[in-house]
């Protein structure tokens, strides 16, 4: 696990469930701080996946961010009352659209 | 290095040599393959993956002949070729789609239509107009954008993975007995005939020219004149996507995986395979007026491929009258042609003449003295 | 918008490269895909109290930078870059463009994949990672947590979690036998350069008085049910099972070859890194007229190199453009390229110390993870006639995703010279187009749009 000491003040949401977040950091940090380790399932097996690199590079980070799918986490710094969802397979760019 | 004779060599691995290779092999010729190795210019890497009647041989009835032909022979040759990979080549004919954006283009949409229809012999197969409301019918759930006026359909018209076919080729010309030699170019090719490469010799008592770019440097050395200059074309493709657009057009389609790949632009006399911010933008702003949902879609690769472009843009097939048993066959729709070239055209060589369905495709069109 | 210099990355050398060009008047534009300048080695260095003399020379350089008039825009993602000297990137989800006189990649190094049976299950990350996790968000191990692999990066990663409270529960030495004796020939070199060895030594013994178990092993498997729950290892003659929740992994850093591969650069074979990296002169200039490179992406060296190069490569573009005589350029420069030889000296040791570990990965070890490409496949599709990496993207779908080859070509490449018996450097690696990193259609129509308003097409 990778843990912090102090909780951080900001809140995101994951799945709907408050996660404290640290300003500055990325979301992938925030969700990795709170234990969440697979992030989406691919598009190719449905295997589960998550942070590799944190810097932008493997794509395994992404998820749903504030409506909008494939977005790699850790590249994107947390801002208070973010959703985040796990993304499952390919990101549905039509319901995207619509939402 | 010791020659080995063979009834034909081919020379060149991508779409055309392919499927001429297998097609020989299949009936029972001792065949070689040369390819060259990873970085060949590959026409093949730039193919869309259509399977396409649609539009062709406007202006030249042979060829809307030779495509409905080759047409005719793809069902049999995608089980074959699928047999071989060991897995789903992605072919699918269930109709390809032209779209029209904006009026200006549904109304010369039309007018090409109906005047492919009135030539002699007719659209190589039925093309159908469809206003927005008929494309509606045909696409309940597709989002197209507001600009999409209508379209032409080609009922038989459909789309394959052109590397899975690729690797189908190969795969099925081993499993025929053929000799796959990857890994170099061709330098030299002899009358008798005798190809020459590095150390290597091969002799063969038929030699196929298929080399796309590659063509007219060796054709020269069996005395056939063929012109081909090499016309870029840039893809790329998105994310993976869910089920967005369920027929495949002519600059845009949805692949198995999921993907959509967009192309493609027509740059003449570039020797590059760069991708150009100008082209892709195009291609971009193009398809996000079919599909508006695609504007959100990530782009993840492009790729620029190099086609082997005649003068007049349709196939030559050249058969040496001076050396007998020397073709030559060059096109950029390999995709399309493949059936065809594995089928009638690798048969016809075999038995020592060109098909007449080709016989209206000769250099001599360009050239009196081209063969 | 026109400038002088566009710089790639605001790391340890595009910010010394950007410090130095706005001392000689020339305009510089800095982009960084972050959010704050520093790049890996200086993460957050703004936003985090300084601990050693290092810290504080960063945090000085960075405020240099920040007073320098360079114009930098932080989250702008470039994604192409044209030999001519047109930049393009997103920022804020628009495509933008800017035209240079000159480019400077200063874009760093990326982690040497190392493909171990199970790396892709949510738990396995780098080391790399780990750091980036501290640095920005205070991250620290704890329950669990193991290191796999060798490297300088992982043995100070260890000291600093460990200074900053965490716990780590052991570290599996992935290298083989006899490192130590190839490095010691070049060992002279390494101490003109001291200062390296003496800190790899004590970050060493920081972990022994730790007490952190370091365990020479082989054969590293990650296992477990949709994450990864324990690690499998060979060890002292017997194979070992471990609980863990976190599975850390590092063989060395390689230069990040993206952008330069898709404009077209000559690239050399590195054969102490075995790796392929820019050919790049003393002043960092490419097979390019208008393309310049410094730090790590031009070769590793380090941060101090970096720092180094970067100046180096500003003197040299201040000269190109008329902004400063040929002979001063030659006497500022004289010392730092001295220094930089200095500082180079320790290379050779450490590439044959810490020489990359074999990659023999078994059949179902996936090697794209993008799509989910094993090595098994890999080999089979060298059997029916792939010859390099290209064709092997055509016929396997390897290197085809998002990540296009960054945590796969190196392996690709030595699964595929192992196949077919060559040298790694033989095997032509995956050709690169832009754009380099993804951007969405609708930015892409949207600069269509701008170019039509400017200047129609008869279409």
């Amino acid at each position: 696990m990778l843990t912090r000491p102090d909780t951080g003040a900001l809140t995101i949401l994951f799945e709907g469930t408050p996660v404290p977040a640290r300003q500055g950091e990325s979301v992938a940090a925030a969700l990795l701080a709170a234990g969440i380790l697979a992030f989406r399932t691919t598009a190719v097996s449905g295997a589960p996946r998550g942070p590799f690199c944190m810097m932008g590079a493997c794509f395994d980070c992404l998820a749903v961010v504030d409506g909008v799918g494939g977005v790699q986490t850790c590249l994107v710094p947390v801002r208070e009352g973010m959703r985040v969802e796990r993304q499952r397979g390919a990101r549905d760019v039509a319901a995207e659209a619509v939402a | 290095m010791m020659a080995e004779r063979f009834d034909v060599a081919v020379i060149g691995g991508g779409m055309v040599g392919s499927a001429i290779a297998v097609g020989c092999a299949r009936r029972g010729a001792r065949a070689v393959l040369l390819d060259e190795g990873d970085v060949a210019l590959r026409a093949a890497r730039g193919n869309f993956g259509l399977v396409w009647s649609q539009g062709k041989g406007d202006g030249m009835p042979a060829y809307a002949a030779w495509t409905r032909e080759s047409l005719r022979h793809w069902d049999a040759f995608a089980d074959a070729m699928s047999a071989a990979a060991g897995s789903d080549i992605g072919y699918r004919r269930s109709g390809g789609l032209v779209f029209a954006l904006g009026e200006e283009e549904w109304a010369q949409r039309q007018e090409d239509v109906r005047r492919l229809h009135n030539q002699i012999g007719g659209p190589s197969t039925p093309v159908r107009l469809l206003d927005r409301r008929a494309l509606e019918d045909l696409l309940p759930g597709t989002p197209l954008g507001p600009r999409v006026l209508g379209a032409s359909l080609a009922p038989e018209d459909g789309h394959v993975n052109p590397l899975l076919l690729l690797r189908g080729m190969h795969a099925a010309f081993r499993a025929a007995g053929g000799a796959h030699r990857p890994g170099a170019a061709v330098d030299a090719v002899r009358p008798g005939f005798t190809v020459h490469r590095g150390e290597e010799t091969i002799a063969a008592d038929r030699v196929v020219i298929a080399a796309g770019l590659g063509t007219p440097r060796l054709a020269a050395m069996l005395g056939m004149r063929v012109d081909v200059h090499p016309v870029r074309g840039q893809n790329m493709v998105t994310e993976r996507l869910p089920p967005l657009l369920p027929l495949p057009a002519s600059a845009i389609r949805q692949t198995a995986e999921g993907v959509v790949q967009i192309g493609v632009s027509y740059e003449e006399n570039l020797w590059e395979t760069a991708t150009t911010v100008a082209e892709l933008a195009r291609m971009a702003a193009r398809a996000v007026q079919v599909l508006p949902p695609l504007a959100r879609a990530r782009v993840v690769r492009a790729w620029g491929a190099l086609r082997p472009m005649t003068p007049d843009r349709y196939p030559i097939y050249a058969q040496s009258r001076v050396h007998r048993g020397a073709y030559v066959a060059v096109c950029h729709s390999g995709v399309t042609l493949a059936a065809a070239h594995a089928g009638p055209l690798a048969e016809a060589i075999l038995a020592g003449q060109l098909p007449d369905l080709v016989a209206a495709l000769g250099p001599e069109r360009f050239h009196a003295d081209a063969a | 918008m026109r400038v002088d210099l566009a710089v790639i990355g605001a790391g340890p050398a595009g910010i010394a490269a950007a410090t130095e060009a706005r001392a000689h008047g020339l305009s510089v534009l800095v982009l960084d895909e972050n959010h704050a300048p520093g790049g890996r080695i200086w993460q957050a260095i703004e936003a985090r109290s300084a601990k050693d003399d290092d810290d504080r020379a960063a945090q000085e350089a960075v405020r240099a930078f920040r007073a320098s008039g360079a114009e930098a825009r932080f989250g702008a993602t470039v994604w192409c870059v044209e030999p001519e000297g047109r930049v393009y990137w997103s920022e804020q989800g628009r495509a933008r463009d800017a035209e240079a006189a000159q480019v400077l990649i200063a874009t760093g190094a990326t982690e040497r994949p190392l493909p171990i049976p199970g790396w892709t299950l949510p738990g396995v990350m780098t080391v790399g990672a780990a750091q980036i996790a501290l640095k920005t968000g205070g991250l620290v191990p704890s329950g669990d947590v193991w290191l796999a692999g060798q490297g300088p990066l992982l043995l100070l990663y260890a000291t600093q979690a460990l200074a900053a409270g965490g716990r780590i529960a052991g570290v599996l030495d992935l290298a083989p036998r006899g490192a130590w004796r190839r490095a010691l020939a070049h060992l002279p070199g390494a101490l003109r350069a001291p200062s390296y060895l003496a800190r790899g030594l004590a970050w060493r013994l920081a972990l022994r008085r730790a007490g952190v178990p370091w365990i020479r092993a082989a054969h590293v498997r990650a296992e477990g049910e949709g994450r990864l729950e324990r690690i499998r290892f060979a060890a002292a003659g017997g194979i070992h099972v471990r609980p863990a929740s976190l599975l850390l992994l590092h063989d060395g850093v390689i230069p990040s070859v993206q952008i330069t591969r898709a404009l077209g650069c000559a690239h050399l074979w590195d054969e102490g890194l075995r790796c392929w990296k820019p050919a790049t002169d003393a002043w960092g200039r490419s097979s390019l007229a208008r393309i310049v490179i410094a730090g790590d992406g031009a070769g590793i060296g380090g941060a101090a190199v970096a720092q180094l190069s970067g100046r180096i490569a500003a003197l040299g573009i201040a000269a190109a453009l008329g902004r400063l005589a040929e002979a001063a350029r030659d006497a500022a420069a004289a010392p730092l390229i001295a220094a930089r030889a200095r500082h180079l000296a320790v290379r050779p040791f450490l590439d044959a110390l810490f020489a990359p570990l074999a990659i023999e990965p078994e059949d179902d070890t996936i090697l794209c993870r993008c799509e989910e490409v094993t090595a098994g496949r890999v080999r089979e599709a060298v059997a029916l006639g792939c010859l390099g990496a290209n064709q092997l993207k055509s016929f396997t779908r390897a290197g085809m995703g998002p990540c296009q080859g960054r945590l796969c070509a190196s392996t690709v490449a030595a699964v595929i010279a192992a196949a077919r018996g060559v040298a790694v450097r033989d095997v032509e690696p995956y050709r690169l187009r832009f754009p380099t990193k993804p951007l969405t259609l609708g930015e892409l129509a949207a600069l269509h749009e701008q170019a039509e308003a400017v200047e129609p097409q008869a279409s």
